[in-house]
């Protein structure tokens, strides 16, 4: 692969990602736009999280990919090949032994620790866009800090169905100031952004925004006092490791009804299940 | 030189014919394509140029494409356009795509499921780097060796017994809303002309011949906040199904050939109304041949279309089903868009003398109004 530059895009790309990002760092939860570049890869597979992936990826980083929490998915396994094509660098599936993961709708269950990156792929950066499809008039909203349209369809769900009816993707108030879209992650996995210890990098491709989660940054999921947000997962047990507490995927086993449930992130899984056998 | 002299219009005509024809040729030192060769290694264009003519004949779709030097809309204009002269014999049976014949089947909505997940042939995890081999003729550097084409894995899943659609999997909990009842006879927007409110049947056809291009636009708008319907990939499914016909005379049906079509089916979130309990509701997409970004950006703009149906507030394009099925043709909007090219001299020549006047009338106006400040 000598006709492309460590990892695909050109130095001066990095720089113009790096920039990007060390903005949103400054700003936690602002979507900063950045030049985008076509990838070869289709937009809506990760454009923009394979964009900051590829420019803070170094030599000696190890890299870990998943998409829906495993790392065996399709794109996941495209995604790791195209790094481990383009840039050379170590690939792994484990969470704790990764120095940039690179993430489609999970948050791994094993909690990151302070020098890990976990970069997301994300379709829809902006929080209030089923609220307001204009984003010049939603951008305004986020200067003036000016939430209310959120509040209201946060009511509007309770007044109507009880409780709030988004259950991924779910809006966070990043260090009290900006309403950020989590990426379409389960609101499961909403807590572990809070005071985490790892920087959380979003990129965007297709909107070409980029924002950002520092390390110990404040991160709360919009509810009401009276209406706290609460997590959603199925109530099983895994079936192969048997944690109750990680988040599951459903299998269909059969056209009758028949259901399995396991683990969604296959290191946390595999881990459970050798603890178990060596015990 | 004029596009049309006063007269020798027809002489201008013929020569630009016979220009056409050596253009389209190309250079006769590079060998003239053959329709088989369109077929084989064209094939996508093929199937777009069937689904958006409605007419399944991939051979005259070739010949289409080459009569059109690949202008794929142009190429489905000459395909329909001799669609319209077939005699109709029978209607067939609806397709049963749970009898599909496989090529590839995916989920994004469950992991795994009966029947699995079948990748087939797809782009979908290509990396899109140029591939320079191709261009001298040397084999793709993904071409995978002859022999281990996994063929036979798919069919003898197939052997075993059909897919079940997994709508029906959802339905099974009572999850999901009921597919429509099928033995109603739907209507034929190409023999009856389309007239609003629109039913399903009519809206799905329209869709189903309509611009690619066009409902894809549509349906990412719907994605992006414009008419939002919270949609997943509930099912893809592309391979042969058969067709049926059921002669009177006979009273029972007889398989009359195989076609190749792509079925999409999404599955939306939806709160629930008055009437109707929270549930997933379906949006539906199908094309002839493979063609998963059609019959994807068909299933959003069909449910888009619903939702008044649905009780839902129409604010945006794609849920507005006339603003839909008004533009969605290609081939009505080519012809009205490039129809701007023919000679309007007359309606032109009345506009000049409307504005002349215009014009003098606001002049006087104006000198009256100085004479007036002068005063």
């Amino acid at each position: 692969m000598n006709f492309y530059n460590f990892a695909y895009l050109d130095e001066q790309t990095k720089r113009m990602v790096r920039r990007a990002l060390l903005k949103a760092v400054a700003v936690p939860g602002h979507q900063v736009p950045f030049g985008s570049r076509e990838m070869p890869l289709p937009y809506g597979w990760g454009t923009g999280g394979i964009q900051v992936t590829a420019s803070i990826l170094g030599r000696g980083d190890v890299l870990k990919v998943i998409d829906q929490g495993a790392d065996d998915t399709t794109n996941a396994v495209s995604i790791r090949r195209f790094f481990a094509r383009t840039a050379g660098v170590a690939t792994t599936t484990r969470t704790a032994e990764a120095s940039v993961i690179q993430t489609r709708h999970r948050i791994p269950e094993t909690a990151l620790r302070e020098g890990q990156i976990i970069v997301y792929q994300v379709p829809l950066p902006e929080p209030l866009s089923r609220l307001e499809p204009s984003r010049a008039a939603a951008r305004e909203m986020h200067a003036l800090g000016d939430y209310g349209l959120m509040h209201v369809k946060l009511y509007e769900d309770i007044a109507r169905l009880g409780q709030v009816s988004i259950s991924y993707d779910y809006p966070v108030m990043v260090n009290r100031r900006h309403l950020m879209a989590p990426s379409p992650i389960p609101a499961f996995d909403n807590p572990k952004l809070d005071q985490s210890p790892a920087l959380h990098l979003f990129g965007a491709g297709r909107e070409k925004r980029i924002y950002a989660v520092p390390p110990y940054t404040e991160v709360r999921s919009l509810d009401f006092e009276d209406h706290p947000f609460r997590l959603t997962r199925a109530p099983q047990a895994c079936a192969l490791c048997g944690a109750r507490s990680s988040y599951l995927d459903e299998i269909v086993t059969d056209d009758m009804g028949g259901r399995m449930f396991i683990c969604s992130d296959t290191d946390y899984c595999q881990e459970q299940r050798g603890k178990a056998a060596a015990a | 030189m004029a596009y049309v002299a006063v007269k020798g219009g027809e002489r201008a005509i013929d020569a630009a014919h016979a220009w056409l024809a050596e253009e389209r040729r190309g250079d006769p030192d590079v060998p003239e394509i053959a329709i088989a060769q369109i077929g084989e290694q064209l094939g996508r264009a093929v199937d777009r140029v069937m689904a958006e003519a409605s007419c399944y004949d991939p051979e005259l779709a070739a010949l289409a494409i080459k009569q059109a030097q690949g202008d794929l809309i142009e190429a489905a204009f000459l395909l329909r356009a001799y669609r319209t002269t077939l005699p109709r014999f029978a209607a067939a049976r609806p397709i049963d795509t749970d009898a599909m014949r496989i090529r590839r089947r995916i989920s994004a909505i469950y992991k795994d499921l009966p029947g699995g997940q079948v990748l087939g042939p797809t782009y979908d995890y290509t990396h899109r780097l140029l591939d320079f081999r191709l261009a001298e003729g040397a084999p793709a550097a993904n071409d995978p060796p002859v022999a281990s084409a996994p063929q036979n894995l798919v069919e003898e899943d197939a052997a075993a017994g059909r897919m079940k659609r997994v709508s029906a999997i959802l339905a099974h909990e009572g999850l999901i809303e009921e597919d429509g009842a099928s033995d109603i006879p739907s209507g034929d927007l190409t023999r009856e002309p389309l007239a609003f409110p629109a039913g399903r049947d009519l809206r799905l056809q329209a869709l189903a011949r309509g611009d690619e291009g066009f409902l894809l636009a549509l349906g990412y708008s719907t994605q992006r906040g414009w008419g939002g319907t919270h949609p997943f990939v509930g099912e893809i499914r592309v391979g042969e199904v058969a067709i049926e016909i059921e002669p009177p005379e006979l009273g029972f049906p007889i398989e009359i050939g195989d076609v190749t079509v792509t079925e999409c089916q999404m599955v939306n979130q939806f709160k629930g109304s008055k009437a109707v309990p929270p549930q997933f509701t379906r949006g539906y997409g199908l094309c002839f041949g493979h063609g998963e970004r059609k019959a994807m950006a068909m299933a959003l703009v069909d449910r888009a279309m619903r939702a008044e149906e649905l009780g839902e507030e129409v604010t945006a394009p794609a849920q507005t089903i006339e603003f839909v099925l008004s533009h969605c043709d290609n081939i009505e909007a080519t012809g009205f868009v490039e129809h701007l090219k023919l000679p309007h001299y007359v309606d032109f020549q009345s506009e000049l003398e409307t504005i002349r006047r215009l014009r003098r009338e606001a002049e006087a106006f104006a000198a009256q109004d100085q004479r007036k400040a002068a005063e």
